[in-house]
């Protein structure tokens, strides 16, 4: 059966918040939460969650043989990466060092213990774990509706650092400025969980469900961004 | 910036909400899926469930109203209560809860924390720690504050976080029920000894009592029952409240 969003389970965190939410914002579509490759392979567009770990996130990965169905996903159809699954998209974790797919180039760090105060001296704690604004770095068609600065929902204490800054769609701050999302052509990945993110969660997965990214932009290389 | 959290929280027996008055006394606040729906509406930033059901045949009812709770409200749902083994934590999880609290089971059974943490991820694992004065010191108290540990509470925190808890929702079993206010110095004492984030719980009688939590008592979220419950004050009046007084709140 062909299905319009593939949510991949790879056996790593609530995918039911994510199916649930998708569903919410996007009533007329089918949509599966699935490990079986042949299904992410056939799906018009694929949501790529995860929590946990990164070591075991990639062993979950290859251990269910999801691993090429994930990464030509993401260079074929609309793909959104969700926290850990925005994560592994890079080239490497500091958490376990751990390989990942390697389709962005970049690293994953954690959030390094001495910087960890505010401006007034107050410990700040990890996981970074709340709403924070979040600042938008370019116009995309996901941001549409969505206000500059609007709240989304984090929990994580390792963030992506990109090697090329035109992939760079989004940022927070923790204390030190943060990259929380990333577009680079029919990509879009974010740290924050958008599917518990309320209003601007929602608005974020339903511009998902119709993005075309072919519309809004030639279909940019892996290394490209969409910059309007 | 990141914003200070504030966290209704909903006591749960056989599906009804209610709020325990020093877990004695009960009155019934209405149906979980209602509240859940009202408060997501009026920015609650997260909503904690607590199944206080004594009998285990009654367990999956908390099950049924997550899956119900999660299928229309879209912000974090942390469930407590009865969690024993790993599998309490899969069941909650796949319902729909975002995180899972673990309370008497982390002090009979400190493994569980780490093995939970270890399976599905620290960011999912709530420890929950009810302390009581006892002395010179806070000890832990179980069972809804019956049983007293022999464990000293800021230890037991250490301890949690050592073993993978993401966040410690810390209840001072002297001010639960009483609205005199968080016991201050319980949790700032915790949260400075602790990098993870601390949610207080126990005391508040007014916004005032929220905005010493974060501001005296250092906490990262504040957790509140019956004055959200009972209509004495609205989240977004909070909200506003501790907005005034400095702290950043989401709006």
């Amino acid at each position: 059966m062909n299905v319009d969003i593939a949510v991949v389970d790879y056996g790593m965190g609530n995918l039911r918040s994510v199916s649930k939410a998708i569903e919410h914002v996007a009533p007329s579509a089918s949509v599966a939460v699935t490990s079986d490759p042949q299904v992410i392979a056939q799906a018009g567009r694929v949501v790529f969650p995860g929590q946990g770990a990164a070591p075991d996130c990639m062993r979950e990965i290859d251990a269910r043989g999801l691993r090429q169905a994930i990464v030509d996903a993401a260079r074929s159809k609309p793909f959104l990466g969700i926290c850990m699954g925005m994560q592994v998209l890079f080239e490497r974790s500091e958490e376990g060092d751990t390989a990942c797919l390697g389709i962005l180039p970049g690293d994953v760090q954690r959030f390094p213990r001495e910087a960890m105060h505010d401006a007034a001296g107050n410990k700040l704690k990890v996981p970074h774990m709340g709403w924070n604004d979040v600042h938008q770095a370019m116009q995309h068609p996901l941001w549409a509706g969505i206000e500059e600065g609007a709240r989304f929902y984090f929990v994580h204490s390792y963030f992506v650092q990109p090697a090329a800054a035109d992939v760079i769609a989004g940022f927070s701050h923790y204390p030190f400025p943060f990259t929380c999302a990333v577009a680079s052509g029919n990509i879009f990945a974010v740290q924050f969980h958008p599917e518990k993110s309320q209003n601007a969660g929602l608005a974020l997965l339903g511009n998902f469900a119709i993005w075309q990214p072919g519309a809004a932009a030639p279909a940019a290389a892996l290394s490209g961004a969409i910059c309007a | 910036m990141l914003a200070k959290r504030i966290i209704p929280c909903l006591d749960v027996t056989h599906g009804r909400v209610v709020k325990g008055v020093n877990f004695v006394e009960l009155k019934d606040a209405g149906d979980p899926v209602e509240i859940a729906r009202r408060y997501n509406e009026a920015g609650a930033d997260e909503l904690t469930f607590l199944d206080i059901t004594a009998s285990s045949d009654d367990r999956d009812l908390i099950l049924h109203i997550i899956e119900a709770v999660a299928a229309e409200v879209f912000i974090p749902l942390t469930v407590g209560g009865g969690v024993r083994v790993v599998g309490d934590v899969q069941r909650l999880l796949n319902a729909g809860a975002d995180k899972v609290s673990i309370n008497t089971s982390a002090v009979l059974n400190p493994q569980l924390v780490k093995d939970a943490s270890d399976r599905y991820g620290s960011q999912c694992i709530v420890v929950a720690i009810d302390a009581k004065r006892v002395g010179d010191h806070w000890e832990v108290f179980t069972h809804g504050g019956r049983k007293a540990t022999g464990l000293d509470a800021i230890e037991w925190a250490k301890k949690m976080e050592a073993l993978g808890a993401g966040e410690l929702l810390l209840t001072s079993m002297d001010r639960d029920g009483t609205k005199s206010g968080f016991d201050l110095a319980l949790t700032r004492t915790i949260s400075d000894a602790v990098g993870i984030p601390i949610i207080a719980s126990g005391g508040v009688g007014t916004l005032q009592h929220l905005v010493d939590g974060v501001r005296e008592g250092h906490a990262d979220a504040v957790l509140a029952a019956s004055i959200f419950h009972f209509g004495e004050y609205g989240i977004r009046e909070a909200k506003e409240y501790m907005r005034q007084h400095g702290i950043e709140v989401r709006l």
